[in-house]
């Protein structure tokens, strides 16, 4: 493979965040940007299925909930290591995404969208009778005591987290500008249409909906060892859902680095006002970003910036 | 554990639900089976209703079913209101189905978290003097804080019947999504129509929110479990009936008050989801549509 740009910015970003956990010793900066990677991540996620192929998926949080309880399960069991953790996670959270993938096959549209939503909640209620992760009630997970070459358990979360983010968006990446890319547009374009000119419109979104899976639930896998209790309320948070919606309407749908720039504004605006004012009042913040971007600005900042663009060059 | 008193007492607290429950989703069934509108937000303006009858009933007293009845009007307008902003923002540039799913998803959102800084997390109450009654009939027993909001809802639901099946406002909301230009041509404007539709929709939610607030304690979150339950039930219904909405809502509330009683109480929810995502990959067109 060629090293080109995007590459080497992957690299050097990853370097970054190593010399990052080497010379910072406050600990809340590794908690403020976990929660703003795993947010992107989520978003990036998303952006597959939502942005590229036009299913809007509701139950973000539902696939994310999968990823957080296997891993509860799974440490309180046989207390695997994390990276056995994330690859079951993984799997399981594929293999749901299969499953709304085939859903697909009779759900357009907005039936798609209220069928994810209604999953989230049937996996909710199935969590909350689960008595032995806690059920209802929540749980407490210990972090593990060696923490690789990490100085503590946090720095080695953030720096996983850095390597999902870089490797979700590469993926992400290559779906949207490789052949599958161009099918997943067809497909949200008029999937009929795309599917009468010989477009394998499910395989395509079968590999679409799996891809979303798989990284909604392996982002989920650390959040127990990030947060140390865990239950439904904050497993299936509300705004895990609205965030993986949010950021890459506001940053831009129809392109794979849409997500990544709302994630990365919504997310540094988002904590910001946590620490500074109060979390309500983030709450506030994304829905009316949300509700301004897609009635004003559809196409994100992206959309806006080509428009510009477009605008400055006629002149 | 199975009796014959227990079984009766089921049916009959499923039946009292269920007629509420038809309450709720009647709104739905006008916007999402009638106008293409997606309106999830609908049970946060349920909420919202709950919220209102709970500060009026707090500070006059007044009975919260006649505050749901008076503020019918006052959520019709907002409705109306919503309708414009829905209209002007997507249906004009034809981006309804996505933007407008988004739309309302945010709109729950603002609407919840408004809500939660207002009045908090805490479950809030309404004092009436019939919450704690209860009727027994044989080995009957019907509280009143559910055998009213069902008699309330029911009478909502025959109200909307005659005026979707009478009026001639009802018949062009009901023709409104079928065929667009044929209304044009009956000399109706399809904007004011689908405005007047929304209006109605969002002015069931003012008595629906004053019935939950009876049944049961509320706290604002409490919406997102309805969505779920109104959806299926609108889908069972057959998309828009009016009245096959209100038998899949006496189907569910039935079903789930079983789950309820033999099974306990924290397995209901998925009651409504279940049978959701059962009928959606069954048979999407609902109970009572037509194939």
């Amino acid at each position: 493979m060629k090293l080109d740009k995007f590459w080497i910015a992957c690299i050097a970003i990853l370097i970054l965040g190593f010399v990052f956990t080497k010379n910072a010793d406050n600990e809340f900066y590794f908690f403020t940007t976990y929660v703003i990677l795993q947010g992107l991540v989520m978003a990036v996620a998303w952006n597959i299925l939502g942005g590229f192929t036009g299913y809007v998926n509701f139950g973000a949080a539902g696939f994310f909930a999968v990823g957080v309880y296997t891993s509860v399960a799974l440490n309180k069991a046989f207390g695997l290591p994390l990276p056995v953790i994330l690859a079951v996670a993984g799997i399981i959270g594929g293999l749901l995404g299969l499953g709304a993938g085939y859903l697909t096959l009779r759900l357009k549209g907005v039936y798609f969208a209220i069928a994810t939503l209604a999953t989230a909640l049937v996996i909710e209620t199935i969590v909350n009778n689960w008595k032995y992760v806690g059920g209802a009630a929540g749980t407490y997970v210990l972090q593990p005591k060696q923490s690789f070459i990490f100085d503590n358990y946090i720095e080695l979360l953030f720096m996983l987290m850095l390597v999902l983010s870089v490797a979700a968006v590469a993926i992400s990446r290559y779906l949207s500008s490789s052949r599958v890319g161009k099918g997943l547009a067809a497909i949200r374009d008029d999937e009929v249409a795309a599917e009468c000119m010989g477009v394998p419109t499910l395989r395509l979104k079968l590999i679409s909906t799996t891809a979303m899976g798989v990284l909604m639930s392996i982002a989920g896998a650390p959040f127990p060892f990030f947060v140390t209790f865990v239950d439904p309320v904050s497993a299936f948070a509300l705004l895990i859902a609205v965030n993986a919606i949010a950021m890459p309407m506001i940053g831009g749908t129809a392109y794979w680095y849409g997500p990544v720039i709302g994630a990365l504004i919504l997310g540094v605006v988002q904590e910001t006002a946590t620490v500074t004012i109060s979390s309500e009042l983030n709450l506030l913040i994304v829905g009316v970003l949300l509700v301004l971007f897609i009635t004003m600005a559809p196409q994100g900042i992206v959309g806006v910036y080509h428009d510009w663009r477009k605008k400055r060059d006629a002149k | 554990m199975f009796t014959f008193d227990l079984l009766i007492n089921a049916v009959a607290a499923g039946l009292m639900l269920g007629g509420f429950y038809a309450a709720v989703a009647i709104g739905l069934s006008i916007t999402f089976g009638q106008l293409d509108i997606v309106n999830i937000a609908h049970p946060t303006f349920v909420i919202l209703g709950s919220f209102v009858a709970f500060v009026i009933n707090e500070s006059f007293g007044i009975d919260p079913v006649l505050i749901g009845v008076v503020f019918m009007p006052i959520f019709y307008f907002l409705g109306m209101g919503l309708y414009q902003i829905y209209y002007v923002s997507f249906e004009k540039t034809g981006q309804e189905s996505l933007s407008g799913l988004a739309f309302f998803f945010g709109l729950m959102f603002i609407l919840e978290v408004l809500m939660i800084l207002a009045f908090g997390v805490d479950y809030r109450l309404v004092s009436a003097a019939y919450i704690g009654e209860t009727l027994h009939i044989g080995p009957l027993d019907l509280p009143l804080r559910m055998l009213i909001p069902a008699v309330a809802a029911t009478l909502m639901t025959i109200a909307v019947v005659l005026y979707m099946s009478k009026t001639f406002m009802g018949k062009a909301i009901m023709a409104v999504s079928q065929d667009r230009l044929a209304l044009q041509l009956m000399g109706a404007d399809p904007i004011r129509v689908k405005r007047i539709a929304l209006g109605i929709a969002i002015a069931t939610a003012a008595l629906a929110g004053a019935l939950l607030i009876i049944i049961q304690p509320v706290e604002p979150s409490v919406g997102r479990l309805y969505i779920g339950r109104i959806f299926a039930i609108v889908v069972l219904g057959g998309m828009g009936s009016i009245s096959g909405t209100f038998f899949a809502a006496i189907l569910i509330g039935v079903v789930e008050s079983f789950i309820a009683t033999f099974y306990g109480p924290s397995w209901a929810p998925a009651v409504g989801f279940g049978i959701l995502l059962l009928t959606l990959a069954i048979r999407p067109q609902g109970l009572f549509g037509r194939a």
